[in-house]
Order: structure tokens, then sequence, then C-alpha cells
């Protein structure tokens, strides 16, 4: 590895275009194609009487409308349960249309087809729906409660119940070793609704040209949205495309799919034999994509004079919407991530994942993790105060010690494989944050307080993704993988590891990813996982490809491949540059030809002397050209971690919260590009930030959602943010060839345990409820005057 | 009933065939082809969409394509100069002051106005002239940044 790429802060490769106005999003893509628009339930709960669209037909420009019942029967049945759970024993899936009963307001009931999406919204307007209005199951203890079902064979609106118990080392129960704790404490915890909400929404364009589809999607998993799309509509998979072009933000909303629209806009496209598109517009996305973070935790903890937790028994109300697509992954990472990097003597975990006539719940950066740091942070905080002890302390008293690596929490992670932590220093990384926020010498008064919060992220989970890389007879790298990008600048990350792997030039390798025409197996790229898998897969396939130029050289230059190496795009014998022959002119010879093309071709023709005469051009085993394809799949999870520490400041009169400093000491492994793990970071805190001051899901008694824009559900600008003053702690996974751990979640995941902190310590309240606006803060300091008067 | 307009875009006579309700973000997106132009909300507070309506920054998709007939547009595509990227979107790339980039365009077309009423501007002022731009992304730290980095590439070329 001569190119040293691989650690640096080098320059995104994709800003040009994107700088210029020259991206590829979704709705730039299929000029002149027909627009799809849809009606939506305006009812949280209603059976649906009839559609009338006779009022509709004479808009201009209307080519087609359609209901469920125009829909065929594999196009019409209700959508994938993505992923199955023995513990989720009601799961329920919606239809692409309604069927019968809508069952949260944004439900798509009509699809509309015409020449342009005005004239499509003109047609929805004239869509008579007639609705029986059912009473709607809003609130997730009323839900509980189960007097109204949102599924009428779904009784409580219980979908899913799992209880998961690890032991003390000694053997006892988690309720046996708090009623034997000398210190006890009980108490909840509630989290409001948040969601993704990336600047760009959900989008489809399809085209058909009678035997091959292509889709366009703006998705987190090209792949898997192809599988799924030749399921629904019957075609057989190398006759489905599928390509994810920019993508203007996930954040977790993007993985969830098939939504209704990518079988939709597709069937129609394929019906009508013309290019179908539909973009979503910003109220679409509050009530018809996905919402996350809505829970309840009822929390018991015994622990001892120095605050070590000795049991810990947490019970979950986890809110699900309407439908249940992705299964119960958010409540199940909230339960084992909770643990964060303590030991906790015995720990009882029990949730229900409960339906409500809501949007779904589908995983928002962090996907259940920051609730259940929240629950964590906020129980050592408590056990601090109870104790009089500094709340670093008791985390420090709790914390797994460096040489205890591996560490097995004894329960089943998200990815159903052992919640074995494989690397870390909580210790240090507790005295790098307490340094960098200056912890002890904080000076408190009222209204300044200061907060921390410590996490655990399983990051890079399996199954596996592949990276193929061909080099050219130009002497170029081409890169592919199939999971997708949202931003965080794979195309630069994964050129750097090719850079480095094979010796060349950045500017020669070029990346492609989410494009099913250049790499058809992946998985997707969610929880932190697409730097860990692809990367890694991308190196493993790299190594094959040096292998083979080296071998390749060798021949031609009559050396032994254990004495070559490639520097700048030259194979050459160690030490002799001047017994060297370019990584181009091997991708040449890799390729035996009969017909020469161009110059450099033709030192690869079968009358050119390359080759010997005693083997047959193309050996046993080997492959025409200059290429390799590897897959990574890690026996499980990679455990990367962070702690984050704030100074907030709250108004007397107002009660506004400023943070006035935050700090992170984050741990990813190895970094292969500083700055982009940086600019990461700053996006993850500043959308905890949201979380913990300003963002909430407003529902009111109905199933209307209130604050369905941005004037009213309220994302942070850039006078909301703090400056994030960040420093690296490396240790590397021992699990993967380059040593790497996700980033990509990281900075959002603390950001509510932290900020409810140094509220609390500012305020000498008890904070338990986020997100937390001046107006809940108002609201508790008036209570307190109240309670001490 | 549709209407014929002229619009002066990136120093480009453009003429346009549009109903009276077009958008100015469609009529650049749609009619026009400068898909640079994004549109993050429909309703004005994302700032995506922010072009430059005479030199002034404005949301595209708060104004009618109609109402703007003659004027003269400048949108991201038009930002660059015949040396290459303007030192506002070179400062961009600098500073990594973008991820998705959907925003980025918005900011640009912002930033490129701010920076040419207030050359020097303090960091209250940047994080004041960028507030009415919303970025899922950066958290906006590398974006501040980028726009004082933005400031001095433009002093150094004297402009």
């Amino acid at each position: 590895m001569t190119t040293r790429l691989f650690g640096e802060p080098v320059e995104r490769r994709e800003d040009g275009r994107l700088l210029t106005g020259q991206g590829r999003y979704l709705d730039d893509l299929g000029a002149g194609a027909l627009a799809a628009a849809f009606v939506r339930s305006p009812h949280a709960h209603a059976r649906v009487r009839d559609v009338d669209v006779s009022a509709a037909l004479d808009v201009e420009g209307l080519v087609a409308v359609y209901t469920w019942e125009d829909l065929p029967e594999r196009v019409g049945r209700a959508l994938p349960l993505l992923i199955p759970h023995p513990a989720l024993t009601h799961g329920r899936t919606a239809h692409p249309l309604a069927r019968d009963v809508v069952r949260h307001v944004g439900e798509p009931v009509v699809m509309v087809v015409a020449t342009d999406r005005y004239l499509a919204e003109d047609a929805c307007a004239r869509i008579e729906v007639e609705y029986e209005v059912l009473k709607p199951v809003v609130g997730l203890e009323e839900a509980a409660h189960g007097a109204q079902l949102v599924h009428d064979d779904v009784p409580g609106n219980v979908g899913a119940h799992l209880v998961q118990e690890v032991p003390s080392g000694a053997g006892a129960s988690a309720r046996e070793a708090i009623e034997a704790a000398p210190h006890r404490l009980a108490f909840r915890l509630d989290i409001e609704r948040s969601a993704s909400t990336p600047l760009e929404g959900r989008g489809v364009y399809a085209r058909w040209d009678g035997t091959d589809l292509r889709v366009y999607t703006s998705t987190q998993t090209s792949t898997s949205v192809r599988m799924a799309v030749a399921a629904a509509l019957g075609l057989p998979l190398p006759h489905v495309e599928v390509i994810a072009p920019d993508v203007g933000g996930g954040f977790g909303v993007k993985i969830m799919h098939p939504w209704p629209e990518e079988i939709l806009v597709p069937w129609a496209a394929m019906l009508l034999g013309r290019e179908i598109k539909w973009t979503e517009d910003r109220r679409e996305h509050f009530v018809s994509s996905a919402h996350e973070r809505g829970q309840v935790q009822h929390v018991e903890v015994g622990f001892d004079d120095d605050g070590r937790v000795l049991g810990l028994d947490v019970t979950i109300l986890h809110d699900h919407g309407a439908y249940t697509p992705y299964g119960i992954i958010v409540p199940l990472i909230t339960s084992t991530q909770l643990l964060g990097p303590y030991k906790i003597g015995a720990y009882r975990v029990e949730f229900s994942s409960i339906y409500t006539n809501t949007v779904q719940v589908t995983p928002y950066r962090g996907a259940g993790r920051p609730q259940g740091v929240f629950c964590m942070e906020r129980t050592m905080d408590k056990i601090a105060r109870h104790l009089g002890k500094d709340r670093t302390e008791v985390r420090r008293a709790n914390f797994i010690e460096a040489d205890e690596f591996p560490y097995d929490q004894g329960m089943i992670f998200q990815d159903g494989r052992p919640l074995i932590y494989d690397s870390g220093d909580y210790p240090e990384m507790l005295r790098m944050v307490k340094e960098l926020i200056g912890w002890d010498d904080f000076e408190r008064r009222p209204g300044r307080g200061i907060g921390i919060g410590c996490y655990v992220e399983g990051t890079g989970v399996g199954p596996y993704e592949g990276g193929h890389v061909m080099v050219t007879s130009d002497g170029r790298v081409h890169v592919s993988t199939g999971l997708t990008s949202q931003g965080q600048g794979h195309e630069t990350v994964f050129a750097q590891i090719a850079a480095t792997e094979l010796g060349v030039p950045i500017e020669r390798v070029s990346v492609v990813t989410g494009d099913t025409r250049r790499f058809g197996y992946a998985v997707g790229t969610f929880a932190s996982r697409a730097a860990v898998m692809s990367g890694n897969a991308i190196a493993l396939a790299c190594r094959k490809v040096r292998e083979k130029a080296l071998r390749i050289a060798a021949d031609a230059l009559e050396a032994d491949p254990a004495d070559m190496e490639i520097t700048e795009g030259l194979v050459h014998v160690v030490g002799a540059p001047s017994a060297s022959i370019p990584l181009s002119t091997v991708a040449v010879l890799a390729n035996p030809l009969r017909y020469a093309f161009d110059d450099e071709a033709v030192k690869a023709t079968q009358f050119a002397g390359a080759a010997s005469p005693d083997r047959p051009p193309v050996a046993e085993g080997d492959e025409p050209g200059l290429e390799g394809r590897d897959y990574y799949s890690p026996i499980r999870s990679t455990f990367a971690a962070g702690m984050h520490a704030a100074i907030v400041e709250t108004d007397p009169l107002t009660a506004e919260i400023r943070i006035v400093r935050y700090a992170v000491v984050h741990d990813c492994g190895r970094l292969i590009n500083p700055m982009i793990v940086e600019g990461q970071i700053h996006g993850g805190v500043a959308q905890g930030v949201g979380g913990a001051l300003y963002e909430r899901m407003v529902y009111d008694e109905h199933g209307q959602l209130v604050n369905a824009s941005f004037m009213d559900f309220l994302m942070p600008y850039a006078t909301e943010v703090p400056r994030v003053e960040t420093a690296h702690l490396e240790t590397p996974s021992p699990l993967n060839p380059l040593g790497i751990k996700g980033a990509g979640e990281a900075g959002v995941i603390p950001v509510s345990a932290v900020v409810a902190a140094a509220v609390e310590d500012a305020e000498g309240i008890e904070i338990d409820r986020m997100p937390i606006s001046p107006s809940d803060l108002f609201e508790l300091r008036s209570r307190r005057s109240a309670d001490s008067g | 009933m549709e209407h014929e307009i002229t619009l002066v875009v990136n120093g480009t006579a453009r003429r346009a065939r549009v109903p009276a309700r077009r958008l100015l973000s469609d009529c650049l997106r749609h009619d026009l082809g400068l898909t640079g132009t994004h549109v993050g909300c429909e309703h004005g507070v994302c700032g995506c969409c922010t072009v430059l309506l005479d030199g002034e920054p404005v949301r595209s998709c708060l104004t009618f394509a109609v109402t703007v007939d003659g004027q003269e547009i400048t949108t991201v595509e038009g930002l660059a100069g015949p040396e290459g990227p303007s030192p506002v979107q070179r400062a961009f790339g600098e500073c990594h002051a973008l991820q998705c980039g959907f925003c980025t365009p918005g900011f640009l077309c912002t930033v490129t106005a701010l920076l040419r009423e207030n050359p020097a501007p303090t960091d209250e002022e940047v994080l004041e002239g960028i507030s009415g731009n919303l970025c899922r992304c950066t958290g906006y730290q590398n974006i501040a940044k980028a726009v004082h980095r933005a400031a001095e590439l433009l002093a150094e070329e004297g402009q």
C-alpha cells in the first residue's frame, strides 16, 4: 500500500456535480414522463364505502385513475412484512391502495396518472371518496388499553411482545437483584415522535420497453426494491433494473421498501406503456412515509453504594403506528443497545409494540438507540443524584474495562447474533470527553448546567455486501458496490480504499453505488454499515485484482510476484522502478484478444508474442480481464462508541434553552476520511438537537397530524445548532480487514440524554420527557413553584 | 390559459409558455430543464429553491413564473464563471459544507448574495445570513466555515 489515502481528509469527489447543479436527483430525471398523484385518506380510521371518479374524468390531461379494485391480485396484495420475528405475532402491512379500511391519515386510496403533476392533482381534487369514519386509536397508552382496535383481528393492539432476561453472574434475576439491592429507584420516561425528514422526499420513476423494466427510486436499497418489484409484478429478475440516483438524504426512512408507489408506478408504466414519475411533496412525506422514536419506558433499578447497577428492569411501550412492514427492529435495538458501555448485574427488558392510527414507524437515524440511551443515561444520572455522587463517577463504576473485550452482553442483537462488543476503551473515552468539555472545572450556577451521555452502537450489521473492481486498458479503476448513497461520501471513501489497496492515483478511480446494473447483490445502506460492509468488500476485491496484476506483470517482466508492488499505477519490482509495466498495460495483457481496437490492444493479440504457446491463453480457473469481485460477510456486528457532553443555559424568564458548548468523543475504529466522519457527527448532533429541543409529531384526538409542514415541525436552522467540538479515539475492530466501525448514526444517539442531563443540572428539575420546549420547561418550573409553595 | 413569458436566466433569454399557476421553481426545472434548483417543501420554509431574482435571493417555490416575466434570474447553474466554479462553490467543497447536496443550490445562491452585500461578515452575521435555509445533513458548522472561506477567496480575487 504505497498510495496512502486511507485516513486522509480527501475532498469529496461527488461535490463537483452537486455544487454546480449537475446532480441527478429523482425529480431531475424523466423529463416528459407522465405524472402520478394520489388521493390520500383524510381520516385516521375509516371504512372506504365508495370511490366516485366521474368528476375527474373531464380533467384535461387525465390518463388513468386506479383504485384497489383495479389492481391485479399480485399487485394489490398486502405489502411484504420485511423482517419477520417470532415475537411479532400480529404483524400487519398495508395494501398499495386501501382495500377497505384506511388506518392513518395519508394512506393512499386512489392513484391518478396525468400529463403533468398540476393536472394529476386537479383530478385528485375532484375524486369523491365516501368514508364511514371509525373511532381512531391515538396515543400510545390509550392504544395499549385496547378499548378501540386499529386492526379488528389484533387484540389489545399488540403487534409484538418480547421479554429478554440476562441473569446476574450469580444467577439472580433482575427482579431478585433489584429487591436485594441497597438502593432502589423507579421512574417513567417519555420520548415523543420525530422523523427522518430528508429534504428530498421519496420519488419513483419507471420506464418499460416491452421487455425490460427500469425503475429509478430515491431509496436506501435498490437491490431489495428490485426483488420486491419483480415479485409484485411477476417479472423475471434479470428483466428488472433499479437505480438509486443522487438521493437527497435518507436517514432511515428510505430503507423502508417497497413503498406503495414503488409498486404502483412501475405497474402503471407497464400497463400504459408510458414513462411515469411520482415525486412526493412535503405534506405527503409527513403523512404517508414513516416516523420514529415514540416510546414510554418504565424503569426500576437497584444499585450499590458506589452506584454500580445490580439489577435493571425496563418495560417499554413502543408506538409502531398503523402497520409493521419493518417488523420490530426499533424496539429490539432499544432493548439491546440500552446497555451501552456498562456491565449491568441483571437485566430484564420487556416491550410491547403497539398499533395506533398514525403513520407507521420504521428506523430513523439511531433506530431505537436514542431511546435506549436516554433510558440508561437518565438512570445513571438519577443514581448519581440519589447517592450525591458525580455523574461521571457513577458511569465509571459501571464501565466495561478496556481489557474485558470481547465482552458478551448475553443478549441477541438486531441481526439475530450474540451481542458481543468487539473492542473499545470507555474509561479513556470518558477521560477525553471530561477534558474536552472541562467537566471538573465547570462553574455551575442557576440557569447554567452540564450534562453527559454515553453510548455503544452496533454498526456494520450483516448479512453481507460485495464489491467489484475492474481495471480497464486506459488504466482507470471502476469500483461498484450494490448499497446506496445519500450523501455519506461513498464515492470518495471507497475510492480512497481502492486507490490505497491498488496503488493508483485516486483520480483514476471511479465509484458507482446503488445501481443494480453494476452490482446486483446487496443489502442496503442503514445501521451505519456502508463503510464497514462495502468498504471491506471493495478492499478484498482490490486485493484479488492486485494479486492478478502482480502475477501478470511478473510474467511479463520475468520476475517473482512476491518482489513486486504497485506505485502510482505502475507495477514494478521493489527497489527497481525501471523494471516496470503500467497497470493499463497489465489490463490489456489480462484479456487475450483476437482483434486490436487500438494501439494498446495490439499487445494482447494472438501474434504479439505475449503469451506462451504452450498454455491456453486463459488458464484454467482464470478469467479474462483485470477485475475482481469479493464479498464481506461479518460474523457479527462491530461496536462503535461515543461520549457527548454539553453545557446549556436557560433563560430565567422565557425558559429558552441554549446549548452553549457541545463536545463529542467518538470511536469508530480506523478513520477512512476524518473530514467525512466529522461531517457525519456534526449532522447527527444537529438532528439530535432537533429531537431534544424542537421536533415532535403532534397528533390531535382525531388522529390528524396537525404540524405536517416545515412551518410547524421545527427542524433546526443554523441559529439553533451549537458548534460541535470533536475528538477521536481509534480502537480498531478486530472483526474486519480494515479495522473500521460505522459512523453514520453516531452523532444523533445520545443528544436527548445529554441535553436532558444539562437542563436538569441547570434547573434542578428532573427531566424525564423529551423533547423539551421552553413551554415544557416553563410548565415544569411552575409546577415546582406550586409544589414548594 | 397559458402565458408567453421571457426570463433572462443565467444571462440567456429563455421563452416559455406557462399557465398562470406555474411556480417559478417548476418553470425553471421542468420547462427550462434547469434541475439544479431543488424543491424541498413548496411552502417557502426550507430555502432549497432559492434563486437570485435581479440579484436578490427569493424562494422560487413561492413565486409564480408569470410574475417575473422579463426579469433576470440566476440559478446554481449560473454561479460558475468561465474559469470554473465560483469562490462560494469552491469554498463549500473545500470545507465539506455539503453531504447529500440537495439543499446546496439554495445555500450557494443565498451565500452569493450575502457576500455581495457584506464581503466580510462576522460569525453572527453568517449565521443570520444562512438562517433561512434548512440543511438536514451537515449541522451547518461546515457551511458557516465555508461562508468565511468564500469571503477570503473573494477578497483574494479582488471581486
